[in-house]
């Protein structure tokens, strides 16, 4: 109050203003920015929280323990008869795993009579050294009988232990790696034959049980495939439905439903797709269970309302004045579309399909009720062959016991996000490349 | 001043008549928006090389009108157009007449510069283009040049003819459309408020060349600005309430009308 006094005399003459509510006004947008900064912060702290988690737990995945040792190609165990010019099958059925055993027995200096601590030694080796050996051998059959330095996949707890995801300090009863092969492992570690490589498995491997040699391979071929049938039936059959609707068809009750079914199709529940598939494309089609073209046929039903509404959008969007223009010059109603509104509408289009197909790609539900979510270790050749999409893998390797599965799930839910990140970019670089200002 | 019969007027007025050639004739035009009557039997003559200024206040039908002439307005949903319009001697709404054709003869030009997000080049290229006019590049080429003369265009814009068309201040954007319509030959132009997003300068210069332009097209423009129409115009039509209420010579409209209506509108007592 005091303040009011050494105002000049003058100014306490005015009348009082009249009060028009500008401070509330100020404060209620102050309000309300707050309301969205509070709302942006929230959830950009659970993205990082996702993201924190998935990528914490999921590096490591990227990374596989191998021991590296001379590897003795035994005449004795793999061909004891010398068969082998005769009968190819010898090399394929021979005992593999006991050529891995003895070696890395061999490095550790484990006797060849102490069977306890052999079976230790074998439990250090993933079952995979089968394959990886036998696959050496019949692409060169010359190196058996000769010693060759090989890197074995370790055991999955092994992998595990070795990137401390094992807790050691548990009594030994109640873990899945025994005090002798820590032991061992660290001395493998320490002479240099046992580290971390990159886990080239992960993107190209199938399906395992075994987790240091399950893989993405099969799954990232049938997502491809199914990605490409979306694209090739949805954008086409999308745009030109869009094109239609939106320029030709006469606007009565009919279209009118139409339009209504549409916007509801879009939210419709994946899993009722799913179930649409099975009746339609596998029990009354006959298309087989399992394949990639199923899941792209079903996800291409899924993908076209979303392609439908976001073209509708974007020729929407193409002002009139160019459509005038068009028609003002003689062009026919056909030409004024394909040659001025649809290359305008191109960005809209693309950005409208990519995120229709990243949806697509990360959707699981009616891939379950399709099949898809089987055990499939061989590349699928066709898209008539078995295999699993990405995110069904993801589910399936969520369901695993072995602790070298939670950062394989991890590991591939970081694959997909990429494959999402990427296709996101994509999106935003095509919309540039096409975007045209008038 | 004039001592003449109002017969020997009458009759003067008549032998005018018959000299005039007119390119387009419009007789008792009715156009329905769904229920909705927006013009009331029109007739309304188009003489050739003239220029026909439409007036009238907004919603009077005069944009109607001239939306007829090209059937512009079979674009509109729900829109009619009853009685009979003629360019030389072909009915436009007759069947044989394929629309595509009558625009080529017809062109527009709108309220809004529309250049098409392309290269001046293909802006002007286009029209020709689609009707076959260019036998090869030289031939377009021509026609890009030619239509960029005429529009006065030319020498501003030959240095980039490669760059975007939107990329033009507004009065060269408008200037650039007029030069679009011109490149496909057409007969008559039909303007609708070139100039309402234009400053004066701009609008000077648009108006230089629809006046160039009458030499060799018939000009149809509607304009909300009573000095524009009396600089470019040398036919006048006023409309009201979707009615023709009187067309006349425009040194003729602005000075003595024949209707009240008209004198009222000019003199700015209602509109």
């Amino acid at each position: 109050m005091t303040d009011a006094v050494s105002f000049p005399a003058g100014a306490s003459a005015k009348p009082a203003r009249r009060d028009i509510g500008i401070k509330r006004r100020y404060a209620a947008e102050r309000r309300f920015r707050a309301y969205g900064i509070a709302a942006l912060s929230f959830g950009i702290l659970f993205l990082f929280i996702l993201l924190y988690s998935v990528v914490s737990k999921g590096y490591t995945a990227f990374q596989q323990t191998m021991i590296t040792v001379p590897v003795e190609f035994s005449e004795q165990i793999i061909d004891k008869d010398n068969e082998r010019a005769t009968d190819p099958q010898k090399l394929v059925t021979a005992n593999y795993p006991l050529v891995a055993r003895n070696a890395v027995a061999k490095v550790l200096g484990v006797a060849e009579g102490d069977r306890a601590g052999l079976r230790a030694v074998n439990q250090m080796i993933s079952d995979g050294v089968r394959s990886q050996l036998r696959d050496m051998v019949v692409a060169n059959p010359q190196i058996v009988g000769t010693t060759q330095t090989v890197s074995l996949l370790a055991a999955g707890d092994i992998d595990s232990a070795f990137k401390g995801q094992i807790d050691l300090t548990v009594s030994e009863n109640n873990r899945k790696v025994s005090d002798q092969q820590v032991g061992w492992m660290n001395q493998l570690a320490e002479a240099g034959a046992l580290g971390k490589h990159f886990n080239t498995g992960i993107f190209v491997n199938g399906n395992s049980s075994r987790p240091e040699a399950a893989g993405v391979g099969v799954a990232l071929i049938g997502s491809f495939y199914m990605m490409l049938i979306v694209l090739v039936l949805s954008l086409p059959i999308g745009v030109a439905a869009s094109i239609y609707l939106e320029e030709f068809a006469p606007k009565n009750k009919f279209t009118d439903l139409i339009e209504v079914n549409i916007n509801n199709l879009a939210a419709v529940p994946s899993i009722v797709y799913g179930l649409l598939g099975l009746a339609v494309f596998i029990n009354f089609m006959g298309l087989p269970r399992s394949a990639s073209l199923v899941g792209g046929l079903v996800l291409t039903l899924m993908t076209l309302p979303t392609i439908i509404i976001a073209t509708r959008a974007a020729l929407k969007a193409v002002p009139p004045s160019i459509r005038a223009a068009a028609l003002g010059l003689g062009a026919s109603k056909m030409q004024t579309i394909f040659h001025h509104v649809l290359p305008l509408a191109m960005p809209g289009i693309l950005t409208g399909t990519i995120i229709g197909l990243a949806h697509a790609l990360g959707e699981t539900a009616p891939l379950l009720l399709i099949g898809m979510v089987a055990f499939v270790a061989n590349y699928p050749t066709t898209p008539m062959d078995p295999s699993t999409a990405l995110p069904v893998q993801i589910y399936m390797w969520a369901n695993e016991a072995e602790r070298a599965f939670v950062e394989r799930t991890s590991g591939a839910i970081i694959i997909l996000l990429l494959f999402l990140v990427v296709m996101n970019v994509g999106a935003i670089l095509l919309r540039r490349r096409f975007e045209r200002r008038w | 001043m004039n001592m003449l019969s109002e017969a020997a007027v009458e009759k003067a007025l008549d032998k005018k008549m018959n000299e005039v050639a007119y390119k387009m004739i419009g007789k008792d035009v009715s156009v329905y928006y769904g229920e909705k009557r927006a013009l009331f039997d029109v007739n309304l003559n188009v003489r050739e090389n003239t220029v026909t200024a439409l007036i009238g206040p907004s919603g009077c039908g005069k944009s109607t009108f001239l939306r007829t002439l090209n059937r512009m307005n079979d674009t509109i949903e729900g829109c009619r157009v009853t009685g009979k319009i003629t360019l030389d001697t072909d009915d436009i709404y007759d069947k044989e007449i394929d629309v595509v054709e009558l625009r080529a003869r017809v062109g527009m030009v709108f309220q809004k510069p529309n250049p098409f997000p392309k290269s001046i080049y293909e802006n002007i290229a286009y029209g020709p283009r689609i009707h076959g006019l260019a036998r090869n590049k030289a031939d377009m080429d021509a026609i890009v040049e030619a239509s960029l003369q005429r529009a006065g265009l030319w020498a501003e814009v030959k240095d980039r003819l490669h760059e975007g068309g939107t990329g033009l201040s507004g009065g060269q954007q408008q200037r650039l459309c007029i030069a679009r319509a011109v490149a496909v030959s057409p007969e008559v132009i039909l303007m609708d408020e070139p100039c309402s997003a234009l400053d004066p300068i701009a609008t000077a210069k648009v108006e230089e060349l629809i006046h160039e332009l009458r030499a060799n097209y018939t000009i149809v423009i509607v304009t909300h600005s009573m000095q524009q129409a009396a600089r470019v115009s040398q036919r006048t039509a006023m409309f009201h309430l979707g009615q023709l209420v009187e067309e006349n010579d425009t040194d003729k409209m602005f000075t003595n009308p024949d209707d009240q209506r008209t004198q009222d509108y000019i003199m700015g007592r209602f509109g």
